[in-house]
């Protein structure tokens, strides 16, 4: 294909034109105008993504990797922006404009009320602009851009209603918070910069062996691995766009957000990319392994911690969310067992799944007149049955019921984590079973008290309720496809196949080949399917979890409560997430201002103006003031000084000569 | 060519000084004459501006477009022009705002608007003398001079304090700039010239090197501001007009990075690496400490002020970074990339600091308070004005795609070069820019309408409106594609990297 570069170039500019229109023009083109102008800019760019999908990955299309323009350059480095297109990015370009296409649909629906109605679809079709840049970026440089631009976007989404003063806290707080992760990110970028003299990707992984044994000296005189540095900097990026404790505290909040961003940004795509970079740069992370360790721990302690969380959660968008950052933990935890294509597995069918759950919760909010508490729900299956069978599906797909695709992606994860050898992996192993119960428990815990049990909203509001509209229900549908039966198609290509290989490197030493040991016992997903009923720990797990969930919220609906007050700690300990977010307001919020207020109280006005700057013009007026007094104008005043002088002059000049 | 054989550069310096002086005599008889006669002055000012900068060779390191020709013979002092790739940003930068300034001020400066205009016209003549003085004595009158009209500026359209604001003012540069001609005076007894360029070839020992690096840095280091001579321009900007304000943080503060590229660091080159490592960690305290003081401030104009001398921080590191960075590697390309991000930064922050001062001055022109506290929901009465608000709050956190981001970027990458340590405490900036930024904004324009005077508000008119969009236009541009700058500069500054690093001492 000659015009491959064209098609490139108009799958990023199409929605980037798209949300110019709705923003700039909002006025003029009216509400159906600014929804057509997106749509149809993503849609350009969806189906142009299936074109150069199907270009690359069936047709054996060459990688592309070619530099648009040169952003700047100085020093020697030339700092480019350009693309390079693999089955990595390609892969990603399916999913985030697919996945946004949708979403798109879905908020003609959700936000046909709202004012902000042009705003929203220019942000959105702008998010997908910055999304598709990142991903399809051969370097560095542009990888930071996509990076903050989509933080930027998730930033004006989540305060969308700015009236509301949680929004504005919450947008806030994920923009600090992930400023946090960058600053980590743009060390390691820089590290990489001093290193290899270059950001470009193929320049830096074909020189990336040369510097496997370099160290760098940070405090003292002790050295570390330089790959090490740079892995642990490059992945606290991650930790703050993924969402991965420490750092996640910013995410449950950003359900502030209009739904739709939640499902788009929130769940499905900008907060995997992290992942997605991880993915890309293995080439370095396979040459440290304490970094790959670190990924592993911190991955580990987010899925099963989070997910715990969302045991206690009465919003549910916030079950969601918990559950989100338990899944994203699930994906981290596959990159420090080096299984990469698991992880990006993963990252595609939760893509679905978890966007189909957030698309049904807003459908579930609409109807509920923007209720989003669950104790207030109840019985909904009867009122709107597309809906319920829809979650139904991506709720199957979350806990991993065998043959949806999230079956595939998550036992993958767990397999591959059997085999780690790493250092944490046990602990890795163990959290990823565990999750795999509270996984099911929280998610049908969800199920249950929105679409079954007794209706608990008032009357009036369940005489109005209806199914959702039609441009709602049609994404839920398209989602829930994918959700049930991707994972079946792609697991033996992404796995065990080449689908990767042009992309994703991984060390073949013991402990690292994780999945190439997995592709020893594959033998189709008959047999994938067999080894799990063979191996039932993980179904019954899961079905423990369900069984569980539908004793305390279908059987006994009493049994919460009476639990609770049995194990009050242990519940206050979840209901107060553990503390992070009274721990970050106590130390970082109020410390840094405190701090500030210190250094401006004490260092400017006190020391600096009070002491040095008036404190000299202050000792200039008192030293002035005594001086004064000595030019009295009375003669006999100076008469008297003059011979004081004169005696004085006299003893030192006697004396001077006794001596 | 016709220009060839034209002055473009006393053009730049004489045009706005004498359309100033003929704004002066016509006085406020006919202020609407004035207003256009002094939009029409900046306005050419600028394109020539955009000649030069067309004109201008930039594979060519040295000066360009030199004027010389004799002023006081008998001590050789010559008035003696020309631009290099540090200069011609600057002048670029300059020749902008005033246009800004001049048409912020149009319906709103009630009182002698022909004398306001007069003085910002006069001003903008003399800031562009500085940036192209070649001749010891012709900068230092440029740059005395330049006091005058700011003194006038805050002094007499300033707020209720301006009277202690225009005193502090005046005497924290004026002293400095006394030890500057100081330092010019021992050069001319030891050197035997006035001559900047033969100044910067002049071999000296380090011990004088030493003395007069500390002249200078007096001089220059009032300027910028750097820790801790600093407090003066917080209080000169909560005091000063809007124009005032706009001009000081995006131009005259640019004069103390200006002063170190053109005469401490090439005629000082030993003794500046002798201070080298005290100026990298002046200026991380520079980022760090008034980014914390910046976070608690609770006037906008204060706060912004403080922001400034942070994001200048920003320009002095990378001034200095090359002789680590060279003893460290051996190598000047991250030297280069130091510096050149340095230069960015000044010119960058010329815009973000501009615009973001015309953005209180905005909201201050209908409420008439600078106070955080006394707003609160301003997006719901100006919609227009809150989305520009937005994208100048992101650029002055330093967002990819912004001006703002360039330099910042830069500056860190080659400070990674030095130690691990400057890079980490540099960008600790990331955090604290967007959360002084980003808390300000969403105290002042998010939320619920909290008082009536909010609710009454009406959004920027036509005028603002075009401000804020040029303003907005450059500092996108520039974030998307700064290479035009970068490209004028190379030559010089490569030119002034291999010049520093190599000793001046017989």
């Amino acid at each position: 294909m000659n015009n491959i570069e064209q098609i490139y170039l108009a799958i990023v500019l199409a929605p980037l034109i798209g949300s110019l229109v709705a923003g700039l023009f909002g006025k003029f083109v009216g509400r159906s105008g600014a929804h057509w102008a997106t749509i149809i800019g993503v849609a350009i760019s969806s189906i142009l993504s299936m074109v150069a999908y199907k270009y690359h990955m069936f047709d054996g299309g060459e990688i592309y990797n070619q530099n648009l323009y040169t952003w700047l350059s100085s020093g020697g480095i030339d700092f480019k922006i350009g693309f390079l297109i693999d089955s990595l990015s390609v892969t990603m370009m399916v999913v985030v404009s697919f996945v946004s296409l949708m979403i798109h649909i879905y908020t003609i629906g959700y936000m046909h009320e709202d004012p902000g109605y042009q705003r929203f679809f220019s942000y959105i079709s702008l998010f997908t602009f910055a999304m598709l840049m990142l991903v399809m970026s051969n370097n560095f440089l542009q990888l930071f851009f996509g990076w903050e631009a989509v933080g930027l976007v998730s930033y004006l989404l989540i305060g969308f209603w700015y009236k509301k003063e949680t929004a504005v806290f919450a947008n806030m707080k994920a923009f600090l918070v992930n400023r946090v992760g960058d600053f980590g990110f743009l060390l390691g970028i820089a590290a990489i910069v001093m290193t290899f003299d270059s950001l470009d990707y193929t320049e830096i992984f074909s020189n990336v062996t040369q510097y496997a044994d370099s160290t760098i000296t940070i405090w003292g005189d002790e050295s570390w691995s330089l790959m090490t540095v740079i892995c642990i900097c490059l992945f606290i990026g991650a930790m703050g766009k993924s969402a991965q404790v420490p750092l996640h505290v910013w995410l449950p909040d950003s359900m502030e957000g209009p739904t739709p961003i939640s499902a788009l940004i929130h769940a499905a795509t900008m907060v995997t990319a992290g992942i997605f970079m991880v993915s890309r740069m293995s080439p370095l992370f396979e040459l440290s392994e304490t970094a790959l360790s670190f990924i592993l721990v911190i991955g580990s302690i987010t899925a099963l911690f989070m997910g715990l969380l969302g045991l206690v959660q009465n919003d549910i968008k916030r079950v969601v969310a918990y559950s989100t950052l338990s899944q994203l933990g699930y994906m981290t935890v596959a990159l420090g067992a080096s299984a990469y294509a698991a992880a990006m597995f993963h990252l595609v069918t939760h893509a679905f799944f978890k966007a189909l759950l957030f698309l049904g919760a807003g459908a579930v909010i609409i109807v509920m007149h923007h209720e989003q508490d669950m104790r207030k729900m109840g019985g909904l299956y009867k009122v709107m049955p597309v809906t319920w069978l829809t979650c139904l599906c991506g709720t199957l797909a979350l806990i991993g019921f065998p043959g949806t695709s999230g079956f595939f992606s998550k036992d993958a994860i767990i397999e591959a984590v059997h085999h780690s050898t790493l250092a944490g992996s046990s602990f890795a192993y163990f959290s990823v079973m565990a999750g795999v119960f509270i996984t099911a428990l929280y998610s049908f815990r969800l199920f249950f008290m929105t679409f079954h049990g007794d209706q608990k909203m008032d009357i009036g509001t369940w005489k109005s309720m209806h199914e959702a509209p039609a441009v709602v229900i049609a994404p839920l549908i398209v989602l829930a496809i994918p959700s049930l039966i991707l994972g079946a198609f792609l697991i033996e290509p992404m796995l065990f196949g080449k689908y990767f290989d042009d992309a994703i490197y991984v060390a073949s030493t013991d402990g690292h080949d994780v999945l190439a040991r997995m592709a020893e016992d594959y033998h189709g997903i008959g047999g994938f399917l067999l080894h799990s009923i063979q191996h039932p720990l993980v179904l019954i797990l899961m079905s423990s979890g369900f069984f569980v969930a539908w004793l305390c919220y279908i059987k006994f609906p009493d049994t919460p409560d009476k639990l609770v007050s049995k194990i009050g700690p242990a519940h206050k300990l979840l209901v107060n997430k553990y503390g992070f977010d009274d721990f970050n307001q106590l130390i970082f919020a109020k410390g840094t201002i405190r701090l500030g207020h210190l250094l401006w109280r004490i260092g400017d006005i006190n020391i600096i103006d009070g002491f040095f700057v008036n404190g000299t013009a202050r000792s200039v007026r008192i030293f002035s003031s005594f001086i004064r007094h000595v030019q009295s104008g009375y003669l006999y005043h100076y008469a008297f000084s003059i011979i004081i002088g004169l005696l004085v002059l006299l003893v030192i000049f006697v004396h001077g000569v006794l001596d | 060519m016709l220009l060839n054989n034209l002055p473009i550069l006393s053009i730049l310096i004489y045009t706005p000084i004498i359309g100033g002086v003929w704004a002066l005599i016509v006085g406020d008889r006919q202020e609407q004459t004035v207003k256009y006669f002094s939009l029409a002055v900046s306005i050419i000012t600028f394109i020539f501006a955009v000649i030069l900068y067309c004109q201008f060779d930039p594979s060519y390191g040295g000066m360009q477009f030199i004027e010389e020709s004799d002023w006081i013979k008998a001590f050789d002092i010559k008035y003696h022009l020309g631009v290099d790739g540090i200069a011609l940003p600057l002048i670029m930068l300059t020749s902008f705002t005033t246009i800004l300034v001049i048409l912020a001020a149009w319906e709103v400066i009630e009182k002698h608007i022909s004398y306001y205009m007069c003085a910002f016209l006069i001003l903008t003549g003399l800031m562009n003398g500085v940036f192209l003085a070649l001749d010891a004595i012709l900068f230092y009158v440029f740059w005395e001079a330049m006091l005058i009209p700011m003194f006038l500026i805050i002094g007499i359209w300033g707020g209720p304090n301006r009277v202690y604001a225009t005193i502090k003012f005046f005497l924290y540069t004026f002293l400095g700039s006394v030890f500057m001609l100081v330092a010019f005076l021992y050069l001319y007894t030891t050197v035997g010239s006035f001559n900047i360029e033969a100044l910067h070839d002049a071999p000296l020992s380090l011990t004088v090197q030493k003395f007069i690096f500390v002249a200078f840095f007096l001089a220059f280091a009032v300027k910028i501001p750097m820790w801790p001579i600093h407090t003066w321009l917080p209080d000169a900007h909560v005091e000063a007009p809007t124009g005032g304000s706009v001009i000081l943080a995006a131009v005259m503060l640019k004069m103390g990075g200006y002063g170190f590229l053109r005469l401490s660091l090439p005629i000082t080159p030993d003794g500046s690496a002798y201070f080298g490592d005290a100026m990298i960690v002046l200026s991380l305290i520079a980022i760090v400490y008034i980014g914390f003081v910046a976070l608690v401030q609770e006037d906008m104009k204060k706060l912004i002020a403080y922001s400034s001398i942070s994001h200048m921080g920003f320009v002095t590191l990378g001034f200095f970074l090359p002789f680590s960075i060279f003893t460290a590697s051996g190598s000047s390309s991250g030297a280069i990339m130091g510096m050149e991000g340095a230069m960015m930064q000044m010119i960058s922050h010329g815009f973000i600091s501009a615009a973001m001062f015309l953005c209180v001055g905005v909201m201050y022109d209908r409420i008439h308070s600078r106070m955080i506290k006394d707003y609160g929901g301003v997006v719901n009465t100006m919609p227009y004005f809150a989305a520009f608000m937005m994208l100048f709050a992101m650029s002055n956190a330093g967002l990819p795609g912004t001006s703002g981001f360039v330099g910042e970027f830069l500056v860190i990458l080659s400070s990674f070069e030095t130690s691990f340590w400057v890079a980490f405490t540099a960008a600790i900036t990331l955090i604290l820019g967007a959360a002084y930024t980003l808390w300000m904004y969403k105290r002042v324009v998010f939320g619920e309408v909290t008082s009536e005077s909010i609710a009454q508000l009406e959004d920027i008119n036509m005028r603002e409106a075009f401000i804020l969009f040029l303003l907005a236009v450059v500092v996108l541009i520039f974030g998307i594609w700064p290479e035009p700058i970068f490209e004028v500069m190379h030559a010089t500054v490569e030119k002034l990297i291999e010049h520093i690093i190599h000793t001046k001492i017989l």
